[in-house]
């Protein structure tokens, strides 16, 4: 049986949807629309999601892969009481969001980044982020962010 | 930092914003475009039977099923919905297979069989212009789509008495928009035979306009609602709205909801770029660095439809010679045909490109006479009540070019580091450039320019807004709403703006020449002046003398003897004494005038004006630029939500930077081989530095928020200003885009 877990829940995949992408799965199968398609090749990181807590272009990613394992996306990361994840309210206060199609991907990329250095410095953010493409904000505030969030989780 | 508010921001960090894409009805099914291979061609011939045969394939659209005009545009109405007998570029579509599935619709996309007989396709403008050249525009005798002109004094005498005279050849190229979210459409039929469309529209009224002509019906037989927009940057009018008619008119025959997703490969081929331009200057000085005379003609790349290419070129025309004062000059801009994909709305729209050659010229002349470049542009910046080369006495407004241009060199320190800069000498070359602009207005003469709000107060005091600005990522409904709630005096958590739609509120004009925020802002201050008044002739008898004793402030309206109601009770008292507490306000452009036949006139109502400077390390090993730093310094009149205007700044000047550095976009004989983000770099986290944005404030007497606006004048100057630092690093000039180092650069 191919199970995988999706935001903590458990899904049994059928044979039809084990050929699917990750991406399309997740879009057309559960209706979790936050992951976005912006390039279908794995180089713009709009479908960024945490595979097993390691980032992952959904996109490239086919089922098969995905099966034993576990997958949070953007519409996971909230805390339990419904209130948003440091890092969704730091991409708010800072300014990052412009159009959002890049929001859910940059978020979760930089949710990978956290999980190995809680302290980046900007250099770092910028590094650990290259893959996912914004074209409205410059990065900046982006940057501005992710600083942000990973300073209010190291003072929780 | 300071806070920064967007109505959509909860949505976008969740996850939960729709996009195009992302909404789905039930019995919805999938449309799927067939391109040719073909560049130029005639007698096109459609073999769609083995396709219609096809699993799950419930129809295959061609120009046939089209009930109304074949072809529609904003200027002229060349661009096809589907061609029919004659293809004018690799982007042209032929058919729509719609299938119960995307797979399906696909699969059968394949099978369908276009041939034609190829004709001979012309390229390159100056080729298309020559007397025996194909003609590839239908019904005309030549490829000329447009020719603007400027012209003033004697430019011939004054540029052969100069001391210093600059030639010089400039080329940009074809540029893409590159938004993240591509084209999608939905269209739901509805059961009482309207029509709802869904998609990634720049505009929904021009969307609906296009989708009417195709399909011949009644504009107000079509609703076009407003959702989240992953980025337009002007790219999503004219293609959008061509994948929202062909989605329509499969719903429409179909009676089904249909959905068109393009893939990144098929919007990077379909969708019109930047025009891009070929420019010959020829520009005088007189030995004090004063301009003196210029001749100059551009030739602009249409490519195979009009879209918006002659309003974008008469920008150009207006803005031909930069912020300078300059008596004598013949500037000419062409619009011209090709078989390539056309080409129109940009960011900047067409003043990029003569900025890219004017504020090369002018460090070009400073170099010969040993001024440097702040000091070259500072004798001849304009200046307030200067006259501009299309006659316009700048003199409604403040004309604050050098006061941008001196706290742009002050704060990057400009004069030091220009003189420490290595012109190709050392290891790593060190160089610091600037570039300065005015931009005029909104649309100005080029269109008609006017917009529409409406405040509704209900029953409980809420606040109902409505404005017919649209929202593409940029924060446009977020400024709405700011200057709602600041004319109210309430939070801007009271005011709620329900997606517009083109059912909800009269056209407004469209979004670009980053008029939003002023024509709207313009808008709401009007309804505020009807609204006000009603509120205060019913409400004044409870808690003052006489009507205009009442205030709003602090979240109450208030009368004398700190007498007050809350919105609540005022909604009530409205509901009660049977008047409507609803306002209709619109917003005018002020006049302004152009002759076409010199080009002369006041082009547009008022102008922003800018200036940014861009130190960079070019390593002549590696043959690399990195950007260290930018100072960008913006008189936007007023800024409505300072920490957006920053974003649409520091976004501006990347997208700039991107086109000066890394996009190099390959169409080879016509056809397109940058199709996705692996073959076109836009710029990434790590190409760009922090950057350093100033707002200046000068409030504009024109705007009745003092607003003007930001969009644009962010990204149309950083490509010179990192051309003339890349001249003062290495020493070299580099007159096309993108900037080409490996090539050029000797190590
Ligand atoms: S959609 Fe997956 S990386 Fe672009
Ligand atoms: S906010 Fe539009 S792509 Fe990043």
């Amino acid at each position: 049986m191919s199970e995988i877990t999706v935001n903590e829940k458990k899904y049994t995949l059928s044979s039809e949807q084990e050929e699917l992408t990750l991406l399309d799965y997740l879009r057309e199968e559960l209706n979790l629309i936050g992951a976005k398609n912006g390039c279908g090749e794995g180089t713009c990181g709009a479908c960024t999601v945490l595979l097993d807590g390691k980032a992952v272009r959904s996109c490239r990613t086919s089922m098969k892969k995905v099966i034993g394992k576990s997958v949070l996306t953007i519409e996971g990361i909230k805390n339990n009481d419904g209130s948003l994840h440091p890092m969704q309210q730091a991409f708010i206060d800072a300014g990052a969001v412009q159009c959002g199609f890049c929001t859910p991907g940059m978020i979760m990329q930089s949710m990978d980044l956290l999980s190995r250095n809680s302290n980046p410095s900007r250099e770092e953010i910028r590094k650990a982020m290259r893959g996912n493409l914004c074209r409205c904000t410059g990065y900046q505030k982006i940057v501005d962010a992710v600083e942000l969030g990973a300073s209010r989780l190291q003072n929780k | 930092m300071k806070s920064c508010f967007r109505n959509d921001a909860m949505r976008k960090v969740c996850g939960e914003a729709k996009f195009g894409d992302d909404f789905r009805f039930h019995g919805m099914v999938h449309a799927v475009p067939v391109y040719t291979e073909y560049i130029h061609a005639e007698n096109l011939s459609l073999e769609i039977e083995d396709a219609r045969s096809m699993p799950g394939v419930l129809s295959v659209f061609t120009w046939e099923d089209v009930p109304g005009e074949l072809t529609a545009g904003q200027i002229n109405q060349d661009y096809p919905i589907f061609v029919k007998d004659r293809i004018r570029s690799n982007s042209d579509v032929a058919a729509l297979v719609v299938a119960e599935t995307r797979m399906q619709a696909l699969a059968a996309a394949e099978k369908v069989i276009v041939t034609a007989d190829v004709l001979a396709a012309v390229l390159d403008p100056e080729e298309a212009l020559k007397k025996d050249a194909p003609v590839i525009p239908e019904g005309k005798d030549s490829n000329l789509v447009n020719h603007h002109i400027v012209r003033t004094g004697d430019p011939d005498t004054a540029l052969a008495m100069s001391s210093v005279v600059i030639e010089q050849r400039f080329e940009t190229p074809f540029v893409e928009h590159a938004y993240l979210e591509p084209e999608c459409a939905v269209c739901v039929p509805r059961e009482d035979g309207g029509l709802e469309i869904y998609g990634s529209m720049q505009h929904p009224f021009s969307t609906r306009r296009f989708v009417c002509a195709y399909l011949g019906r009644p504009l107000a037989s079509v609703v076009c609602l407003s959702h989240a927009v992953g980025g337009s940057f002007g790219g999503k009018d004219d293609t959008a709205s061509v994948v929202c008619a062909r989605a329509a008119l499969a719903a429409l025959k179909l009676n089904r909801p249909v959905k068109l997703l393009l893939k990144r490969e098929w919007s990077m081929r379909e969708s019109y770029k930047r025009v891009p331009y070929k420019m010959d200057y020829k520009v005088g000085f007189d030995g004090d660095g004063h301009l003196t005379g210029a001749i100059s003609k551009t030739l602009a790349d249409s490519g195979a439809y009009t879209s918006t290419t002659p309003w974008s070129t008469w920008r150009s025309t207006v803005q031909n010679m930069g912020p300078y004062k300059l008596e004598n000059i013949r500037g000419e801009v062409l619009g011209v045909a090709t078989n390539n994909v056309f080409t129109g709305a940009f960011r900047g729209f067409g003043s990029p490109q003569t900025n890219f050659a004017v504020e090369q010229i002018m460090d070009m002349a400073a170099e010969k006479l040993g001024l440097t470049p702040l000091e070259i542009r500072k004798r001849n910046a304009l200046v307030q009540d200067s006259i501009t080369i299309t006659g316009q006495k700048l003199d409604n407004h403040t004309v604050s070019l050098m006061e941008v241009m001196e706290k742009t060199a002050e704060t990057i320190d400009f004069e030091r580091k220009y003189r420490n800069s290595s012109r190709g000498k050392g290891g790593k070359f060190y160089g610091i450039g600037m570039a300065a602009s005015y931009r005029g207005c909104s649309v100005g003469a080029e269109a008609m320019d006017f917009c529409c709000a409406t405040i509704n107060i209900q029953f409980d005091g809420s606040i109902l807004l409505d404005t017919a600005v649209f929202e593409n990522g940029q924060g446009a409904v977020s400024a709405m709403m700011l200057i709602c709630a600041e004319e109210l005096g309430v939070p801007v958590e009271s005011i709620h703006y329900q997606a517009s739609s083109t059912a909800s509120i009269p056209d407004g004009g469209t979004t670009v020449a980053s008029r939003g925020t002023l024509v709207g802002g313009g808008a709401i201050k009007d309804a505020m002046s009807k609204l006000k008044p009603i509120l205060q002739e019913i409400l004044y008898p409870e808690i003052a003398e006489s009507p205009d004793q009442v205030s709003f402030h602090d979240n109450r309206i208030w009368g004398t003897e700190e007498r007050s109601l809350t919105w609540s009770e005022a909604g009530h008292q409205m509901y009660l004494s049977r008047v409507y507490p609803f306002a209709f306000g619109s917003f005018q452009a002020p006049r302004v005038s152009w002759d076409e036949e010199n080009g002369q006139g006041n082009a547009y109502f008022s102008y922003v004006y800018s200036c940014q400077a861009v130190e960079v390390e070019v390593d002549p090993e590696k043959r690399s630029c990195r950007l260290l730093n930018v100072v960008a310094t913006h008189d936007i009149g007023k800024a409505i939500n300072p920490p957006m205007v920053e974003g649409q700044i520091q976004g501006g000047i990347v997208q700039g930077m991107g086109m000066a550095l890394t996009e190099d976009f390959k169409i080879e004989e016509g056809r397109i081989k940058s199709l996705n983000f692996s073959k076109y770099k836009i710029p990434r986290m790590t190409d760009v530095p922090d950057m350093l944005t100033q707002i200046v404030e000068n409030h504009d007497p024109l705007s009745p928020t003092g607003a003007k606006g930001i969009g644009e004048p962010a990204m149309e100057i950083i490509a010179p200003a990192i051309a003339n630092a890349v001249a003062a690093a290495t020493g070299e000039r580099f007159f096309s885009l993108p900037i080409k180092l490996k090539k050029e650069i000797q190590a």
